[in-house]
């Protein structure tokens, strides 16, 4: 396990580096730093003091390594907007978007699994088919009018919830949590329900058409043939052949639902990455714009070894494979 | 004594678009307690439709639309789901022909005889794992209490089919419906799943429908046998008659068609021309078109099961009102 493990860390390093020297190429190619930093009036002697006190004098290799040295610790530099540490910028604005994730696949999966399962067993049920009509809404609504929508009837016609920012937090430490106050929790509401949608009905697609696949094997026959209750026949041996491709999908939406909160903290105003970085790309911040994205990769390529991890667990035929493989 | 099941004129439907087709029309057989009946025919002919019918798990939208099913003498053809559920497994075992396919993949093999042995038997966790090991071992899997925890990917195709006849015979079924057992293996390991389901039922008692279309596995097995054609039975009697001296010239064509190993032969036996599609199954006796004793009485009749020697065979030839009544020597001829 702890081979697997270390392997996979191993594979991941090419893509963190990639995603690194792409991060760093911004520095590079959008707008001059140097430019940026002087101002308007400067002499060619503060240029020059300024282009060896960045090391931009120095070769393109010395230069990168040390972007990915300093990464590799969470330094980042000072964003060019904001004028504090870009570390810091993120570590305050991780929480809201971490826990605005959080609740939005807890929600996709909670629901969404349910009721995939259900429409699977039950294909020509009417609720079966409103849950399908459903699921085509959430597919194919854009994000930001499934926001809008949800504000304009939640906070603007029955003022039941808010409809910006994350109400009253709490600090723990560095955490700002939203889940310790009632309004905290108030606010999280639509645009939870806003970022997990999609994934909700995607899930609830992706649960039914595994289940009917499923529910057609002769291992879910012969469980029927030998007499096993429905509930075990449909949870126990079902359910649990459909999870392979559905932790995969839930766990790559994971991301996405992380990455892609943008949108969402946009429609919101909700204080997390997403709108940083939004922010961060109009006024061209190019280091938070950078460390954002090594963050994103960071998180993809996490996810997607817990994934692995996920599938030994579910699966006892990959662990045989790999122990056959480390036994050759 | 009355038979362990009894099936009556069983009839199985499948609406479609185009109309219904009928996949099973006037189906009926007996098996005695500790019977084993075999069931032969051509790839859809019925066979495994009829085994779906009597446990119970005939595919929708297929449906039984006529006839009866006794077990006992008690009906389960017309049983809710749940009634029919407990009867499955526990009084009537089922086994499949593939068994890479029919082991769930995700669960150890003991998991599997446990949970089917506590929802039939009763019996607690520890007592069922006990009995677990025991039922590996009584299927001739080696080292049992070990690999009671294995998963099914790590047995061959000859033990995973022995986990699967130790499942259809763990709750200790009256009856079993073997479809095909043997089909999917190596011709090496047939004999050994064969011997083995036949030393167990004969142990057990356990009646046995044994559907196969490989002749060997019934004349080795069987006590009597069904040939069944286009969804009807077309011959059933002892297997030695049925095999020996078939009467429906369906059989005939049949028995003629396994290659003789002990002469060369230039060209294999075959009955000429297919097996109608269910959407036109011929009125009269659905063999008429391919048969070469057909006549008027055939195209227009349906013939039932009629006394034919030793077996009965859906025949009219050998119904002594028929214009064309030919004695068997005839067909044999």
């Amino acid at each position: 396990m702890f081979a697997f493990i270390l392997s996979r860390i191993l594979q991941a390093l090419p893509v963190m580096l990639t995603v690194a020297l792409i991060s760093f190429a911004m520095f590079a190619y959008v707008g001059d730093p140097v430019a940026i930093m002087l101002g308007q009036d400067f002499t060619e002697a503060q240029r020059d003091a300024l282009v060896r006190e960045l090391g931009l004098d120095q070769p393109f290799f010395v230069q990168f390594a040390k972007f990915v040295v300093n990464a590799a610790q969470g330094e980042f530099g000072l964003s060019y907007r904001l004028s504090r540490p870009v570390a810091e910028l993120i570590a305050e604005r991780a929480p809201a978007t971490l826990e605005l994730a959080f609740c939005a696949a807890a929600l996709a999966l909670l629901v969404g699994v349910p009721m995939g399962v259900y429409t699977g067993l039950y294909r020509n049920s009417w609720l079966s088919r409103f849950f399908l009509t459903f699921s085509l809404i959430g597919v194919s609504l854009p994000t930001f009018l499934i926001g809008i929508l949800l504000i304009l009837i939640f906070s603007v016609w029955l003022g039941w919830l808010p409809s910006f920012g994350r109400g009253d937090v709490v600090q723990l430490g560095w955490w700002s949590t939203g889940f310790l106050t009632w309004s905290g929790i108030r606010a999280l509401i639509l645009p939870s329900i806003t970022l997990g949608l999609f994934q909700l009905t995607l899930i609830m697609r992706l649960v039914r058409a595994e289940m009917l696949e499923v529910l057609r094997t002769d291992y879910i026959k012969f469980a029927r043939a030998r007499g096993l209750p429905n509930r075990a026949v449909h949870f126990g041996h079902a359910l649990k052949n459909t999870l392979v491709p559905v932790i995969t999908i839930a766990g790559l939406q994971l991301g996405a639902i992380i990455a892609f909160a943008i949108v969402t903290e946009t429609v919101f105003q909700w204080p997390g990455m997403g709108l940083l970085f939004i922010q961060s790309v109009n006024a061209a911040d190019i280091p938070v714009m950078a460390a954002y994205l090594l963050l994103i990769a960071l998180v993809f390529v996490v996810i997607n070894l817990v994934v692995d991890l996920l599938y030994y667990a579910v699966d006892p035929r990959l662990r045989v494979e790999r122990g056959a493989v480390r036994g050759a | 004594m009355a038979a362990l099941l009894e099936v009556r004129n069983l009839r199985v439907e499948f609406p479609t678009r185009r109309g219904v087709l009928t996949a099973l029309d006037g189906v009926s057989f007996d098996i005695a307690a500790g019977e084993v009946l075999g069931v032969v025919g051509e790839s859809g002919a019925g066979k495994s439709m009829t085994g779906a019918a009597i446990i119970g798990l005939l595919e929708p939208p297929g449906r039984i639309a006529g006839g009866e099913i006794r077990l006992d003498g008690q009906r389960i053809d017309n049983l809710p789901y749940e009634r029919m559920r407990r009867i499955r497994g526990k009084e009537i075992g089922a086994i499949f022909q593939d068994p890479l396919t029919t082991l769930n993949p995700l669960y150890t093999v003991g998991r599997q005889l446990v949970e089917t042995m506590q929802v039939h038997l009763g019996i607690g966790a520890a007592e069922a794992r006990r009995r677990a090991i025991g039922w590996l071992e009584h299927v001739g899997i080696p080292a049992a209490a070990q690999r009671v925890d294995s998963y099914p990917h790590e047995f061959s195709g000859g033990m995973r089919q022995r986990v699967v006849i130790a499942l259809a015979l763990c709750a200790e079924p009256r009856l079993v419906v073997a479809d095909e057992p043997t089909t999917a293996l190596d011709v090496s390991i047939q004999a050994q799943i064969i011997a083995l389901l036949k030393r167990l039922t004969r142990e057990k008692g356990t009646a046995v429908m044994l559907i196969t279309h490989d002749m060997g596995v019934i004349a080795e097995t069987a006590d009597r046998v069904a040939v069944m054609y286009a969804g009807r039975i077309a011959e059933i009697g002892p297997v030695r008659e049925v095999v020996k001296h078939p009467r429906h010239p369906y059989s005939v064509g049949l028995m003629a068609s396994i290659p003789p190993l002990d002469r060369r032969v230039e060209r294999l036996a075959q009955i000429e021309g297919a097996m109608p599609r269910l959407s036109a199954i011929p009125p009269g006796c659905a063999f008429n078109p391919r048969c070469p004793h057909a006549f008027d009485r055939c195209r227009a009749e349906r013939p039932e099961l009629l006394e034919a020697g030793a077996t009965r065979a859906a025949c009219w030839l050998y119904d002594p009102a028929s214009e064309k009544h030919v004695p068997e020597s005839a067909i044999h001829g």
